[in-house]
């Protein structure tokens, strides 16, 4: 008898073989990545900024995962030409090592957001994020007026930091401190828009060089 | 061995029924809420608040298509396969109405959760914890029903479509554990327990596996019962259905990692996921060949057979889309196709064509067997399958000129270097396909809305009707 007879008479050995077959893929692809160190690049003292977002921008990311923004804009810009000269440098893989959960996205119905700070200035943001054909006429994109209406709940900004500082965000003790009376009286859009500010501007690129072996 | 097993009077068909049923009627609600969201990529002032935004909206169709009519789908499927191949009534009618009315929780706690915004951001995978638990809970009550009633045949040998059924429970109880691992905050709101890079790829592991496995090995399993059924014909070669399986089992899992090619995922992963997609052609043609071929000398049935032309036709968009996904994850066509609408027409010819024809076959298959009846209306059927596959074709046509469009403009430079041009401008180059796009899908829900008339049609004639086809059932 065969061994795959075998594992059509026995449903327990089925079960054992199809269980291990399975997982040998995710086993190989993603155990690598937690222990690589070049998983992460390494940046130098000069670079690298890159630090937790502070509690306003956090609520705003927030906002943004909730409102489904990752499926029409990415936040990762791919090592091309034409996306250097329209978003900016090629993301790192650190720029996004505090974001739970990634944003990467899959689509681009709307351009890609990972270095949209500092673009637009925050009274652009506002009308934009209010009425987006305002501003763009051609845009698709649905009106976030409410988001001015909605004011942040902050009884829950520290509870948020603490469970971000349970998966490896390093806050410190002043950060939680501090979070309810950073985002006290705050709109919706005031987070979202101080969140986009942030995107891709806590690395300072050094011209010409690799940052991908 | 499927043609000779006894009629057993202890089937629990009910539960079947009840599945049946609820597949119905969650196909019209996902091609519903799918419609209405094409048409707010069309005409963005259909966005009418922000509950019902496109952000907000776009969850609750993948989640009502997949999970609500693929998920109901399968259940009924895999329940009405393991009782008549093994020829012992289900493990536990208790658990099999738990399942029922678990997985039902679930799709109401879906249609809240999603317009009030409460999600983990991870595509396929929005629910929030509460409602992941109770998916767990779930999903393993009905892998352990399947199962039990496997442990208690009456047959020597399981049969290859409970083998596809199993292989998909399994993954999809790895991957919906792991790639749910969060913090909660509140009962609505929670943080994955991964961040950037490794969140990524764990997400894509779940995204690419709800597709291999989910929509995949489980509706294959469909496609190893009901095509011999229903052509009472062998299937056409056990070897190549042990190939099949084991390839597929063993070779899906790796994909993911395409999702991912020129990101900031280390290149290892994204080529080792790119190569094996290409290996997984040979397995996924061998699948489809092994469905066709097993009509081979008995082609003539599709002339009046409205259930085998389902059936073949979703073979044929199997067999084009597990093509189409490895050319796709090949680095050079990927860094063309990946965040355009090409992506999107890709899984709809997946998820209309093959998944949701296959589906419709399997159903149409079951209705008149369940309910001891004749279908209400075959002109009906026929009608349902013309407009189903002309609204895909039209849907994917849409998307591939647009995909391939939109690549091409987003990275068009002219002779000194600068781009031609604005995002702006691309956005409105995609309208006319959007709302062709749109039509497609129109004709699909429409398709959805007939199957759902004939289907209640046929369930209230049978109490009144005398069962010619109870007989052949």
């Amino acid at each position: 008898m065969s061994f795959q007879e075998k594992l059509e008479k026995n449903i327990w050995g089925l079960i054992f073989m199809v269980a291990v077959v399975v997982s040998i893929g995710g086993i190989v692809e993603i155990v690598p990545l937690f222990y690589l160190d070049n998983t992460i690049e390494k940046l130098t003292k000069e670079e690298d900024s890159i630090r937790p977002y502070t509690a306003l921008e956090q609520e705003g990311r927030d906002i943004y995962v909730r409102e489904g923004c990752y499926l029409c804009h990415s936040q990762m810009i791919r090592p091309f030409r034409d996306e250097k000269e329209r978003y900016g440098h090629y993301s790192l893989a650190a720029e996004s090592k505090y974001d739970h959960p990634f944003q990467w996205g899959s689509k681009r119905t709307g351009p890609d957001l990972a270095r949209v700070g500092k673009k637009y200035s925050n009274e652009w943001h506002r009308q934009h994020l209010r009425a987006p054909r305002s501003l763009v006429p051609e845009s698709v994109m649905p009106d976030y007026a409410f988001l001015e209406k909605h004011i942040i709940d902050d009884s829950l900004t520290e509870k948020k930091l603490r469970a971000l500082a349970m998966v490896g965000v390093p806050y410190t003790e002043a950060d939680f401190a501090g979070a309810a009376a950073a985002v006290r009286g705050k709109t919706e859009m005031d987070a979202i828009i101080a969140y986009l500010q942030v995107l891709g501007t806590m690395v300072k690129f050094e011209p010409g060089k690799d940052y991908r072996e | 061995m499927v043609g000779n097993v006894p009629e057993n009077p202890n089937y629990n068909m009910a539960i079947v029924k009840a599945f049946a049923v609820c597949a119905v009627v969650y196909l019209v609600v996902g091609a519903l809420v799918g419609d209405i969201i094409a048409w707010q990529l069309s005409f963005p002032s259909l966005n009418l608040n922000e509950y019902l935004s496109f952000g907000r909206l776009r969850p609750l169709h993948t989640n009502a298509v997949i999970f609500a009519f693929g998920g109901c789908t399968l259940m009924a499927t895999a329940f009405y396969v393991v009782q008549r191949t093994c020829a012992v009534p289900l493990w536990s009618d208790k658990l099999a109405w738990f399942t029922f009315w678990g997985w039902n929780l679930i799709i109401v706690c879906a249609v809240i959760s999603f317009p009030m915004g409460w999600t983990q951001g991870k595509e396929y995978a929005e629910l929030e914890w509460p409602v992941d638990i109770l998916i767990a809970v779930v999903w393993l009550s009905y892998m352990f029903n399947f199962v039990m009633t496997i442990a208690n045949r009456k047959t020597s040998h399981i049969y290859v479509a409970n083998w596809f059924f199993l292989g998909m429970m399994i993954m999809i109880t790895y991957l919906h554990v792991v790639n749910s691992l969060a913090i909660p905050v509140t009962m609505t709101h929670s943080y994955s327990l991964f961040s950037g890079v490794h969140d990524a790829m764990i997400q894509w592991w779940w995204g690419h596996n709800a597709v291999g496995f989910f929509l995949t090995a489980g509706f294959l399993g469909i496609m190893y019962y009901f095509i011999p059924k229903q052509a009472d014909l062998p299937i056409y070669s056990y070897r190549l259905s042990v190939l099949h399986f084991w390839a597929l089992m063993f070779g899906y899992v790796w994909l993911g990692a395409h999702h991912l090619q020129y990101t900031a995922l280390p290149d290892w992963a994204g080529s080792l996921g790119a190569a094996v997609s290409i290996a997984m052609i040979i397995p996924s043609w061998g699948g489809a060949i092994n469905g066709l071929m097993t009509l081979s000398g008995a082609w003539n049935k599709l002339r009046d057979d409205y259930v085998l032309r389902f059936m073949v036709v979703s073979l044929a968009f199997y067999a084009m889309s597990t093509f189409e996904g490895p050319v796709m994850s090949l680095k050079t066509v990927n860094a063309l196709s990946h965040y355009t609408d090409w992506t999107i027409g890709h899984v709809h010819s997946g998820a209309l064509g093959w998944v949701a024809m296959v589906s419709i076959g399997a159903i149409y298959h079951l209705v008149p067997r369940l309910w001891k009846t004749d279908i209400h209306s075959v002109p009906l059927v026929n009608t349902h399958f013309w407009i189903h596959t002309i609204g895909t074709v039209i849907y994917i046509c849409a998307m591939w000129v647009s995909g391939i469009m939109q690549g091409l403009m987003w990275r068009a430079t002219d002779d000194y270097g600068n781009l031609v041009y604005t995002f702006a401008e691309t956005v409105v180059a995609m309208h006319p396909y959007y709302v062709l796009r749109a039509t497609g899908g129109v004709l699909v829900l429409l398709g959805a809305l007939i199957m759902l008339y004939n289907i209640v049609m046929t369930i209230k004639g049978s109490s009144s009707q005398p069962a010619t086809a109870a007989a052949r059932a």
